[in-house]
């Protein structure tokens, strides 16, 4: 195999783990902070409008952290800056 | 995968236009056309004016500086970022906001509008904030504006090209009506990111209009029991 197709190779299994490992923290933020968004709801339904309003933000912002992770995979797969 | 990448249209010299350039002219010219003609129509102009009160009164519960000044953009950026994400379902036009350049645009645009009311506010008090506990700290709070404008960019991105990709993906897999499903999950994803787009930058305007007024006392905010 020639040093390029090694590149191949690293590439795209780094790829796979940078989303499978960059996604297990989100999810797990994420989790929590849907729990105990549904426990101030169910706490205080009168603020559910502004609990889920900051739970949409909040948790777009979590999700970012995923989506880096996907951002880099793509790069690795699609514009590789190490392949010609 | 030629449906990720933005595709040239136009070739002026050196210089490619692609496609992002095009759509998302059309929608401007859109949305500027569409909004001059509608406030000449008595029904329609009216349904803006609600439409834009409803807007105002839900920013102004999620601050608690004035938002009258900040309505107009944040109205245009989910506007232009609703439908630029929305105009990726009709044939063969694909959403602008899927080109890295235009979300980079827009987040520039929302790191200036903080910068920009926050020196309005506050004049030179709100550059000093830079420097706030210690000057120590001027690097990081750079890092930090700047890795925040980032996130903005990329967020937008990294959404609305992955919606492309599982859509492309399945396609090519499966057959003609299967990915339907997907896209209605992509069609809740872009509203839902248009939605934050805007929040967001309300979020990080307001905080640096509010920055200094913290260390001032707290003026009175009317209450809703109408004591003086």
């Amino acid at each position: 195999m020639t040093p390029h197709d090694w590149i191949s190779v690293v590439s795209i299994v780094t790829a796979g783990l940078a989303v499978a490992v960059g996604s297990i923290a989100p999810a797990l933020g994420e989790a929590k902070a849907l729990t105990q968004a549904m426990d101030a709801i169910a706490r205080q339904p009168d603020a559910a409008n502004a609990i889920s309003r900051t739970l949409f933000v909040g948790m777009a912002m979590v999700e970012s952290t995923a989506i880096y992770a996907l951002v880099i995979a793509l790069v690795l797969l699609f514009a590789n800056p190490l392949l010609p | 995968m030629d449906f990720m990448t933005p595709q040239i249209w136009l070739q002026v010299g050196p210089l490619g236009i692609t496609d992002t350039v095009f759509v998302s002219a059309a929608l401007t010219l859109f949305l500027l056309v569409g909004g001059r003609l509608a406030v000449r129509v008595a029904w329609a102009r009216e349904t803006l004016e609600v439409i834009y009160e409803m807007v105002e009164s839900m920013l102004q519960d999620m601050v608690t500086i004035d938002v009258t000044p900040l309505v107009p953009l944040i109205l245009t950026q989910w506007l232009l970022i609703l439908s630029a994400n929305l105009v990726g379902l009709l044939p063969i036009v694909s959403s602008p906001t899927r080109d890295l350049s235009l979300t980079a645009a827009l987040a520039v645009i929302a790191f200036g509008a903080a910068h920009v009311y926050g020196y309005r506010a506050h004049g030179m008090a709100y550059l000093r904030t830079y420097v706030q506990p210690n000057p120590i700290m001027l690097p990081f709070n750079i890092i930090g504006e700047l890795s925040r404008t980032l996130a903005l960019a990329l967020r937008l991105f990294g959404n609305m090209v992955s919606g492309e990709i599982i859509g492309g993906i399945i396609v090519s897999l499966a057959g003609l009506l299967l990915p339907v499903p997907l896209m209605l999950l992509d069609v809740l994803t872009s509203v839902v990111q248009a939605y934050i787009f805007g929040m967001l930058t309300l979020v990080f305007t307001a905080s640096a209009m509010q920055v200094v007024a913290t260390k001032k006392p707290v003026t009175p905010q009317p209450s809703p029991g109408g004591s003086p």
